[in-house]
């Protein structure tokens, strides 16, 4: 038996609890499996995909972070560009990256095809790590460290835009990253060719 | 004091033969009103942004870029949605249940805390001491009294839910009504129970930044804070989400009388958000440092999905039971002449389809693409994400409130809508241009154009940033879309204005003709054929075929099926181009 005809304006005299017709059943059934699919989706992508948010996350003291980045920094540093150091890691080294109003520090110098260990953190507020133009982002909160394992699939010359508001100057707050290739060149162009040739490599 | 004392204190409804309490009724309207010129406040707010996003032409200079932007979260996502749902609590609570309000003068005192809170806000944004946007993340500090106005305002509106629910009790218990409540007034309860979970969590995150911003507690855990704001902020959504599905209940059965398919099937999904939706919190905070994958996952999925399904269940009934609704008065022809032949004239009418197709097949399907762990890195503060939400909060909720209110003017302010062209025209100037802006927003998005960021020329930063040119059309496209949007939102606000203030009464509705200024939907009343409960017996037997009594809806949900999948599936495309990252 079905309810009498009423809409949602009208109380429900009696019993409201009656079966529902196929079609609705089938509905619900399907949602229900595509709820279970889009579950499924990110599990399965931690084990057959690439790209994963997990990375190796703890707790730091922002101003420790920072004292570790500069160290980073003076240790690698192969040139400079705007102030900043150019630092080049060895491969497989853990690379730290810090954000503080309004600059990224520092330059990083990556090689196509190895992997590192790249730390966010922050020294002073929230920042938002958005690397240009491959639109990758992660949150830098202070007083963590994000530590993801990360390999540069092509050369080139990236640039790192704030992407969460850390105050006035927010908009004029961008890193770069350069990444070359085995020959130590950075082949692919993101159209920013006159930097590289008034800066460094 | 009580209104039983006062039989006088009650009018009828001339068009639904309800019983409608006049204190509740001021209650109604001063909410109603409030509400609207916070509407005001954001959407000139919103026209300074999209003439600033639009680089070509840049308005305002950063400082009052970020300040703006700030005022127009808080007006447009807490003070007008709220004050409208504080509205829709005082009438679902009230008119529909034929009750009367507890303690009316109560009401009063939360609505005046409530107004104080937002004066507070407003008086910190404007004079540039909470330049901290809506989101406020410590470290970045306001002015006590910001944090405080919020608190108030939030203390305010708990008092309001608390009193909806000592109404319901006290019509149960006077026996107002028969049997059990309307799915609207469930709906509608949903909401209010969301709405305390979401204001404990708010108490958790406002309380100690506010004692931390006045020096007595030394710190806030930023990440800490993160967490619970969006235990906060998104729950504070999915109130939207359940207020607007009751509204779409409400303006499905006046327009174009709408029946509920199935009880069991409706209320089911309105405990699911109820049960999930404090995990969805998660799904802000997929790409930050505080927490691992499995805790992601768990809580964004495993449990937000039940929410989805839920949206996805209310996806299927609402349009089911309009088409229903059309069978069952006889527009019986082919799949879709139940929707061919709907009111489209009726600002309520193509209030309701505009909000129940644009929330779902945008909103819904960008937001739960986004929500996905990984997704979210190619998402997560670029502008996809405001074009998302735009889609669910503005042109799902907020086109819902409008479509709302061409009813409540009459109903509940007696009077006529003026401009009544204009309303005609509104819902689709409204919704079109926030179109444009969503579409916009997410395509410019996925260059990894970010949010709230006032210049992407970067003209003051140390390395230029050359976004691909086609980001410039995008831009320009919220630009126009908004100019569109906001000239469909302040129309709203001058007929709602008009109409309150200067509009010709009305305490009869005429009926079986048309008449000006008045939805059809009061005047032409969708009435079922007399013997409709045999005409639905028939349909739902199965002799009648497996795509039941509303093949229409089965098409409508099949397309929309097919285009999430195909969206979703694009995304992890999408993804996988990226650099190794793990
Ligand atoms: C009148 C039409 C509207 C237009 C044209 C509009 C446009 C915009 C624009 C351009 C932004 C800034 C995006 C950015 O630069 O990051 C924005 C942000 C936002 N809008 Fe709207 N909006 C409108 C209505 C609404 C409504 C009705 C609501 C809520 C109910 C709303 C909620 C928000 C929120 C929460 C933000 C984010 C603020 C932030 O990032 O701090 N908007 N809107
Ligand atoms: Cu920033």
């Amino acid at each position: 038996m079905l309810t009498r005809v009423h809409t949602g304006l009208d109380a429900v005299p009696g019993i409201w609890w009656k079966p529902a017709h196929k079609a609705e059943k089938v509905w619900v059934g399907i949602a229900f499996a595509w709820c279970i699919v889009l579950f499924a989706m990110m599990p399965l992508w931690h084990w057959k995909g690439g790209q994963n948010p997990s990375g190796v996350r703890r707790r730091v003291d922002p101003k420790a972070f920072y004292a570790r980045t500069v160290l980073f920094a003076s240790k690698y540093k192969v040139g400079e560009d705007r102030g900043l150091p150019i630092v080049q890691p060895p491969p497989g080294a853990d690379v730290y990256l810090v954000g503080l109003t309004f600059q990224w520090y520092p330059i990083l110098k990556l090689e196509q095809g190895k992997e590192y260990m790249l730390h966010l953190s922050s020294l002073d507020v929230n920042h938002g790590f958005s690397l240009y133009p491959l639109n990758v982002n992660f949150a830098v909160v202070p007083g963590y460290d994000y530590g993801l394992r990360v390999t540069p699939t092509a050369a080139g010359d990236f640039r790192i835009i704030c992407n969460e508001f850390c105050g006035i100057g927010h908009h004029a707050m961008v890193g770069r990253v350069i990444v070359v290739d085995s020959t130590g060149r950075a082949v692919a162009d993101n159209g920013a060719a006159h930097i590289r040739q008034a800066g460094a490599p | 004091m009580t209104a039983t004392s006062f039989p006088a204190a009650y009018r009828n409804c001339p068009v639904t033969a309800r019983r409608i309490n006049l204190q509740a009724e001021r209650l109604i309207r001063v909410n109603a009103v409030v509400s609207v010129v916070a509407l005001l406040v954001g959407a000139i707010a919103a026209l300074l942004l999209v003439l600033t996003r639009w680089q070509a032409v840049h308005l305002l200079p950063a400082v009052w870029y970020y300040r703006i932007l700030g005022v127009h979260g808080m007006n447009m996502l807490i003070f007008f949605i709220i004050f409208f749902e504080m509205a829709v609590l005082w009438f679902a609570g009230t008119v529909l249940l034929n009750a009367r309000p507890a303690a009316p003068r109560y009401g009063w005192f939360n609505f005046g805390l409530m107004l104080v809170g937002s004066l507070l806000v407003e008086a910190m944004q404007w004079s540039g001491r909470a330049d901290v946007l809506y989101t406020s993340y410590p470290p970045l500090k306001a002015h006590p009294l910001f944090y405080l106005g919020v608190i108030l305002f939030a203390v305010g509106a708990l008092g309001v839910v608390g009193q909806f629910f000592a109404t319901l009790t006290i019509a149960k218990r006077e026996k107002t009504y028969i049997g059990s409540m309307p799915l609207v007034v469930y709906g509608a309860m949903t909401a209010a129970i969301i709405a305390v979970i979401t204001l404990v969590h708010g108490a958790m995150v406002y309380i100690p930044t506010f004692l931390w911003s006045v020096g007595l507690i030394k710190g806030v855990d930023p990440q800490i804070y993160r967490l619970l704001w969006w235990a906060l902020g998104h729950s504070a959504q999915q109130i939207n989400v359940a207020a607007m599905v009751a509204i779409w209940y409400m303006l499905g059965a006046l327009t174009v009388g709408a029946v509920v398919l199935n009880e069991k099937v409706s209320r089911s999904a309105f405990v699911l958000y109820i049960l999930f939706i404090s995990m969805a919190s998660a799904h802000h905070l997929l790409v930050d440092p505080g927490f691992g994958s499995a805790w992601k996952i768990v809580n964004t999925s495993y449990f937000m999905y039940m929410a989805v399904l839920a949206s996805m269940v209310h996806g299927f009934t609402v349009p089911a039971g309009m088409e229903l609704g059309m069978r069952l008065r006889g527009y019986t022809d082919g799949l879709f002449g139940w929707l061919r032949r709907a009111p489209w004239g009726d600002p309520g009418f193509s209030s309701l389809i505009l909000s129940v197709v644009v929330f779902g097949f945008f909103g819904g399907i960008t937001g739960v693409t986004l929500g996905t762990e990984q997704i979210n890195i190619i998402a997560h503060n670029t502008l996809r994400i405001p074009g998302h939400f735009h889609a669910t909060v503005v042109s799902g909720t907020a086109v819902a409130f409008m479509g709302a209110t061409y009813y409540l003017l009459p109903l509940i302010f007696q009077r006529k809508v003026a401009f009544w062209k204009l309303a005609k025209l509104q819902p689709y100037m409204f919704a079109g241009g926030m179109l444009l802006v969503e579409t916009g927003m997410t395509f410019a998005g996925s260059f990894g154009v970010p949010r709230r960021h006032w210049d992407i020329s970067f003209s003051q930063a140390p390395f230029d940033v050359p976004f691909n040119p086609v980001v410039d059309l995008f831009l320009a496209m919220i630009g126009i879309g908004g100019i569109i949007a906001v000239t469909g939102a302040l129309s709203f606000i001058l007929i709602a204005v008009k109409s309150v203030f200067f509009g010709e009464r009305i305490t009869e509705f005429p009926q079986g003709v048309d008449v000006v200024g008045v939805p059809q939907g009061l005047t032409r009343p969708p009435v079922h054929a007399t013997n409709a409960d045999e005409i639905n017996a028939e349909l739902h037997a199965p002799g009648h075929g497996k795509w039941g009594p509303t093949p229409g809806t089965v098409v409508l949900v099949g397309v929309f099926l097919l285009a999430f999948m195909l969206y979703y599936f694009t995304n992890w495309k999408l993804l996988s181009f990226l650099w190794k990252i793990g």
